[in-house]
């Protein structure tokens, strides 16, 4: 089992030191593909931090992204850039706090509702705000770093929100989230404390996205409403979790790197059908996935295991049992 | 001695309904008491305030002393009270081992890792579930899935078990094994408060009873003497049986 562990730990590390020096090596284009790539493997990671346990579908996600965004832009000029990220993540976690005491006893379609009514309403109080206080709809970004610099600052943000994954999937947290997803009355009967453990998990999911809205807004250099609180970036990040498994650790970072390439030819070849294709693929997905690409393989793997482990079990009774 | 489990004037209303209008009893530590009645007489109702799935619109519940009424479910499950449900409640996307471990990781023993899985294999065991472990819990045949939803609340090593019909849908082999687990739990020293329909089980296993109808306590006492009430078979059988 430590074998495997360092293994896989090596095995990650690599991948990592490899993305980090890809910069160096690739054009200008292709660093902006990386930075969408991390930014979505990191926001779907996050997303289903708490949503794939728990199955509370969140359309949140850009709300938090976008309130990353304006705390940049509003803050830029006035504070150094590692007390900038701070602001954000303490805005963010604020509103998580907020927003999760509130509504996390909705159940349901009714907490689908609300998250996204909250990005919608999030994106209205800063128009009505900026056109009527600040008497401008857009902010400009100026940063003294490029986009490798960008990049690199969302990979070390993808690599910290998947060791956090790993670590919660192993622990007592991780198992209570996976208990109140299966049943939450049997959770409460366990000794579990649901609304605090939500409300953990919530608003740590919503300070990564917030921190991934914050890294990213330099890129756009100008932004506004409309950019930063487009709700597709929601939809993108559920598609993704659930594409891949929302219930795996490498789940979601299976699901965004081909949707995510997918979606930039996509966007790129046929701009006018754009949404109408991604509405089509999240039908097929969930139709023909439900549980995510991982957990139908590891299901059809099972079923192989099974076929060619039940001779060797009437040999060696209760070897199949053992877990460890 | 005072009482393990006190209950005073217990009501509760839903909307213009009275499902329990001032229900009282207690139950010393060591008992097996049963609790009978018609269907809608609001046993499990009583049983759902006592866990603190359902709050109590009036009266008080004491364990050990202390008020649990009020409680939020998960801190009266940390005092000791455990439960199964009328309906089968298992962890279907969980393994049958860990089924247990949520009971161990987060009660009152609040044990992880090694020592969950260790404890949890010794529960699994008492209910004749030993080697599933690593089975999934939705796979389990419906008389598995009642053993580790018992496996699940002894695990919690409670003071205070509470069973919802536990022994219902059994078959006649099923319901001897079952009623032997129980009594074995018993003869432990666990206090045990079951709901139940099967009578010989009641017979059985309860020194004493408590009935129930519309809502209010109809009668109290030796599980023979209660049996025979006239006021309880008018209850069940209605007047013509009295």
């Amino acid at each position: 089992m430590t074998m495997r562990l360092a293994f896989g730990f090596s095995l990650a590390a690599a991948a990592l030191a490899a993305l980090a020096f890809a910069p160096f090596y690739v054009g200008p284009y292709q660093v902006g593909l990386l930075i969408g790539l991390a930014g979505y493997v990191t926001l779907s990671s996050a997303w289903a931090l708490f949503s794939g346990p728990t199955r509370y579908v969140s359309l949140a996600t850009v709300a938090f992204f976008g309130i990353g965004a304006y705390t940049v832009a509003a803050l830029n000029e006035i504070l150094p850039y590692p007390l900038v990220l701070l602001a954000a993540a303490g805005v963010g976690l604020g509103i998580a706090l907020i927003v999760g005491l509130s509504t996390l006893r909705l159940a349901g379609v009714y907490f689908v509702i609300f998250t996204f009514g909250l990005a919608e309403l999030v994106r209205q109080l800063v128009t009505w705000y900026e056109v009527n206080v600040t008497g401008t709809l857009g902010r400009y970004i100026f940063m003294s770093f490029g986009p490798e610099e960008i990049y690199w600052q969302l990979l070390a943000l993808m690599a910290a929100t998947l060791f956090v994954s790993w670590c919660i999937g192993r622990s007592r947290l991780g198992l209570a989230l996976k208990i109140i997803g299966d049943d939450e009355v049997v959770a409460a009967h366990c000794g579990i404390d649901i609304a605090r453990t939500k409300l953990a998990l919530f608003a740590l999911s919503a300070v990564i996205i917030t921190l991934v809205g914050a890294i990213q807004a330099p890129r756009w250099t100008y932004i506004e409403p409309g950019i930063v609180f487009n709700p597709t970036v929601s939809f993108l990040t559920l598609i993704m979790a659930l594409l891949g498994g929302a219930n795996r650790l490498w789940g979601p970072a299976l699901g965004a790197v081909p949707l995510f390439l997918l979606f930039e030819w996509l966007s790129a070849n046929f701009p006018d059908h754009y949404s109408i294709i991604l509405g089509l693929l999240f039908i097929a997905i969930v139709f023909i996935l439900p549980g995510g690409v991982l957990a139908f393989v590891e299901r059809a793997l099972a079923h192989s295991k099974r076929v060619t482990g039940n001779a060797e079990r009437v040999r060696e009774p209760g070897t199949a049992e053992a877990r460890q | 001695m005072s009482a393990l489990l006190e209950i005073r004037d217990l009501t509760k209303r839903f909307g213009g309904l009275t499902a329990v209008n001032g229900v009282s009893f207690d139950i010393s530590r060591g008992e097996t008491v049963g609790l009978l009645g018609p269907n809608g007489s609001g046993k499990t109702t009583v049983l759902n305030m006592i866990s603190g799935l359902l709050p109590a619109s009036g009266g008080a519940i004491h364990l050990n002393g202390e008020k649990i009424s009020g409680l939020a479910a998960n801190r009266i499950a940390r005092r000791g009270v455990a439960r199964t449900f009328q309906l089968v409640r298992i962890l279907p996307s969980l393994s049958v081992e860990d089924n247990v471990v949520a009971a161990l990781a987060f009660g009152k023993k609040r044990l992880w890792d090694r020592a969950a899985r260790d404890d949890a294999l010794t529960c699994l065991e008492r209910v004749g579930l030993q080697g599933r472990g690593s089975e999934n819990a939705a796979d389990l045949t419906y008389i598995d899935q009642k053993r580790l939803e018992l496996a699940r609340a002894l695990a919690a090593e409670p003071s205070l078990l509470l069973l919802d019909e536990w022994l219902a849908g059994l078959n006649p082999t099923e319901l001897r094994i079952g009623i032997d687990l129980i009594a074995d739990l018993n003869d432990s020293g666990m206090t045990v408060f079951l709901v139940e329909h099967v009578m010989d089980a009641i017979r059985a296993l309860c020194g004493r009873s408590v009935v129930m109808n519309a809502g209010m306590k109809i009668a109290d006492g030796p599980t023979g003497d209660v049996l025979g009430d006239p006021g309880v078979v008018r209850a069940y059988l209605g007047d013509a049986h009295a």
